[in-house]
């Protein structure tokens, strides 16, 4: 049969289109000390913050580009805004939010998965939060969901306790970024034994060319408490190339559960370095969902650090690699107790000449006694011009552990296509079909309105027309 | 010669795959109503005149033609023959995993026909058709193929037979991997599908699924073409001499 030819790429991106630019303040392109006082003047932060920026910026500065990965090679961080503010305060009320800023989470549809299944909402426009929501039952328990800038202001213990102690400016070269001219971002707390029963959710976008979005979130669940954090985020086209490059820190007390969705849908335009890390304590239980849709370039491997005994860490990873995209993604999992468990699932698709790479890193150590760990990455192609890569590393330095690793990277079979064509399917049909159901074990973990959204970017994708 | 009633037309038909020729100059005709019967000794080319009718790009047709209901087929894509009526029951199903028997169904039954039917009431007839091959409905929730024994297979390749009604039957060895129970309950949901309207070319090795298939015709293969044809007499004829003795 004819091979139909998927094309990709700007044609097929709604969320393609960009705003007019209007506002309060937008740095010159570049990064110097001097920016980063100025963030640090805008956002009238206390001196410990501002000296955080500028040793981290030292730091980002003496760090070389990581020697491995995806190729950062054309990523220019002189030719960045590294700080854009839209307007001049945030608001708790939508009718607040600026009429075009409104216009455009009105056309991604924010204000309505607000009103029908979400306990909280934020917006966070270039690089500052435009929108924090939170449903009143949930204050009154003391849960607390703002975005990181007023944290710094607001719950000043609770922010210097926690800020940077599990992804300090040192981890890497885009930690360091981020630590030095990060705005905006999530700040979450759940108090002990409170569970947030409907998830909580961020959107992130980008308008502005050239823009760096540094946003930082950090959730902390205390004691048995239990919370689901989403975020999605996109981006206007544009010629020439922004950055995205996040920090999320979580840390996840005795007995808590924590479960964190990303469904990235970027412009292909956009580069994607994000830093994900959480440190779960005894008994407690972090997810990792994460979809990786869009984007130019992608790195990202969110982890698990098992600190506390019985400890439990899963990784759910998407990667959807076409025309011109990279997807370099994955997982860690970092066993320090005994008796803790992690598993890695990943689950990855090229097509029309992208690639995808897992990277993926177990590590047992010395007394974390009889615990167990599963790494399983499944790899899709569906053309000859498309690639995929494993890179798993497993460092196991004790003896008492049950660990299973599988991977499996297969092409979309011509036998499988035929026999769902013969049952009346175009070939489009029968692909997308194929490609739903090698993601479907992920996608059931997705609440349902994401799992339709995120169905139909992946048909999206799939059609990919012009 | 083409006369209205004929369904399907197989004209001194030549096929080759990877390189490799298979059919030979075969010729065949199928009327309205009728079963056939297609017999052979392995690499006879059976399976790959069933897969040559669906379109299996494998195989490529080098010189002949196939007509179906009068129109020329050769050229079309395998969906579009099934658009047409023509169904393939494969002798070794795909497994596609994640997704289900029923979403496929359904996603396989819009393709095919024009009437659109809410789900609750395909879900229905699904449990209808289900119960006659006994079988769960839970197992309309299962992954397609994924999984299922030999047996499963072949009662889900039946399953799909009855949902999505076509006009030309093709078993491709259905009977093989069936316990003589499933075997019986699924030969028998098919011949009570079997109408005047619909025509059937079964191909087996075996005389079992026969006994609830009565076939019009029997042909014999060997070597990429037909060589022998008659009625129900020559099943006995190969019990006999096997397919050395009854060659033509």
């Amino acid at each position: 049969m004819a091979r139909v030819d998927f094309k990709i790429g700007a044609e097929n991106y709604k969320y393609g289109f960009a705003d007019r630019e209007d506002y309060i303040y937008k740095s010159d392109k570049g990064l110097s000390p001097e920016v980063v006082k100025k963030i640090s003047d805008i956002k009238n932060e206390p001196p410990w913050m501002r000296e955080f920026r500028l040793a981290a910026l030292s730091i980002f500065q003496s760090k070389p580009m990581p020697g491995w990965g995806a190729d950062l090679s054309t990523l220019d961080f002189n030719n960045i805004h590294y700080y854009v503010k839209p307007s001049e305060k945030q608001s708790g009320s939508w009718q607040d939010v600026p009429v075009y800023i409104k216009n455009t989470f009105d056309k991604l549809g924010i204000p309505e998965a607000e009103k029908k299944f979400l306990a909280g909402v934020g917006a966070q426009y270039e690089s500052e939060m435009i929108y924090h929501n939170l449903a009143q039952d949930l204050s009154k328990k003391g849960v607390i969901f703002s975005d990181m800038d007023s944290a710094v202001k607001d719950y000043p213990d609770l922010v210097r306790k926690y800020f940077s102690t599990i992804i300090p400016p040192s981890d890497n070269k885009f930690a360091a970024l981020n630590s030095a001219c990060w705005s905006g971002g999530s700040f979450i707390y759940v108090p002990k034994g409170v569970r947030v029963e409907i998830p909580l959710q961020a959107y992130f976008r980008i308008n502005t060319k050239n823009m760096g979005q540094f946003e930082r979130t950090l959730i902390i669940a205390d004691e048995g408490s239990f919370v689901h954090y989403l975020e999605g985020c996109s981006a206007p086209i544009y010629t020439t190339d922004s950055l995205h490059s996040a920090v999320v820190e979580i840390i996840v007390k005795k007995g808590a559960r924590v479960r964190y969705t990303t469904i990235q849908n970027w412009s292909t335009n956009v580069y994607n370095l994000v830093t994900k890390r959480a440190r779960v304590e005894e008994e407690g239980v972090c997810e990792w969902v994460d979809a990786n849709l869009g984007s130019k370039v992608t790195m990202k491997y969110p982890s698990v650090y098992l600190v506390g005994r019985k400890a439990k860490g899963d990784i759910l990873s998407i990667a959807f690699a076409s025309r011109n995209q990279v997807q370099d993604a994955g997982g860690k999992a970092l066993h320090f107790a005994p008796e803790t468990s992690s598993s890695i699932i990943s689950k990855s698709i090229s097509k029309n000449g992208g690639r995808t790479s897992f990277r993926g890193l177990l590590k047992v150590f010395p007394g974390a006694k009889a615990s167990k760990s599963m790494v399983r990455c499944d790899a899709l192609i569906l053309d000859s011009l498309s690639r995929s890569d494993t890179y798993p590393t497993i460092q196991i330095d004790e003896k008492q552990v049950s660990i299973g690793h599988e991977a499996v990277v297969s092409k979309i079979g011509d036998e499988q296509l035929f026999y769902l064509m013969s049952r009346g399917l175009n070939e489009t049909q029968a692909m997308g079909m194929v490609v739903n159901g090698f993601i479907e074990p992920i996608v059931k973990e997705i609440p349902l309105e994401y799992a339709l959204e995120m169905n139909k970017l992946i048909q999206l994708q799939m059609e990919g027309v012009g | 010669m083409l006369t209205p009633m004929d369904v399907l037309a197989i004209n001194d038909l030549f096929v080759s795959a990877q390189g490799k020729e298979i059919l030979k100059g075969l010729n065949l005709k199928l009327h309205k109503g009728e079963i056939h019967v297609l017999m052979g000794p392995n690499g006879s080319g059976k399976s790959s005149l069933a897969a040559t009718l669906m379109g299996h790009p494998t195989y490529q047709v080098t010189s002949g033609c196939i007509r179906y209901k009068g129109r020329y087929i050769t050229r079309l894509s395998p969906d579009e023959r099934a658009k047409l009526g023509i169904f393939l029951a494969f002798q070794n199903p795909l497994e596609i995993p994640g997704v289900t028997l029923s979403n496929f169904l359904r996603t396989a039954y819009n393709a095919t026909h024009k009437d659109r039917v809410s789900i609750p009431e395909f879900k229905k007839r699904l449990h209808t058709i289900a119960l006659k091959l006994k079988l769960e409905d839970s197992f309309l929730n299962r992954y397609l193929n994924d999984g299922f024994s030999g047996g499963e297979k072949k009662k889900a390749e039946a399953l799909q037979l009855l949902v999505l009604e076509p006009k030309l039957v093709i078993l491709d060895e259905t009977d093989s991997g069936l316990d003589v129970d499933a075997l019986k309950k699924v030969a028998k949901a098919i011949s009570d599908y079997v109408s005047e309207e619909c025509t059937i070319l079964v191909i087996t090795h075996y005389q079992r699924i026969l006994k609830y298939l009565e076939p019009d015709y029997v042909h014999i293969m060997s070597d990429g073409q037909i060589v022998r044809s008659g009625g129900k007499e020559i099943i006995s004829l190969i019990d006999e001499q096997g397919y050395e003795g009854v060659y033509g």
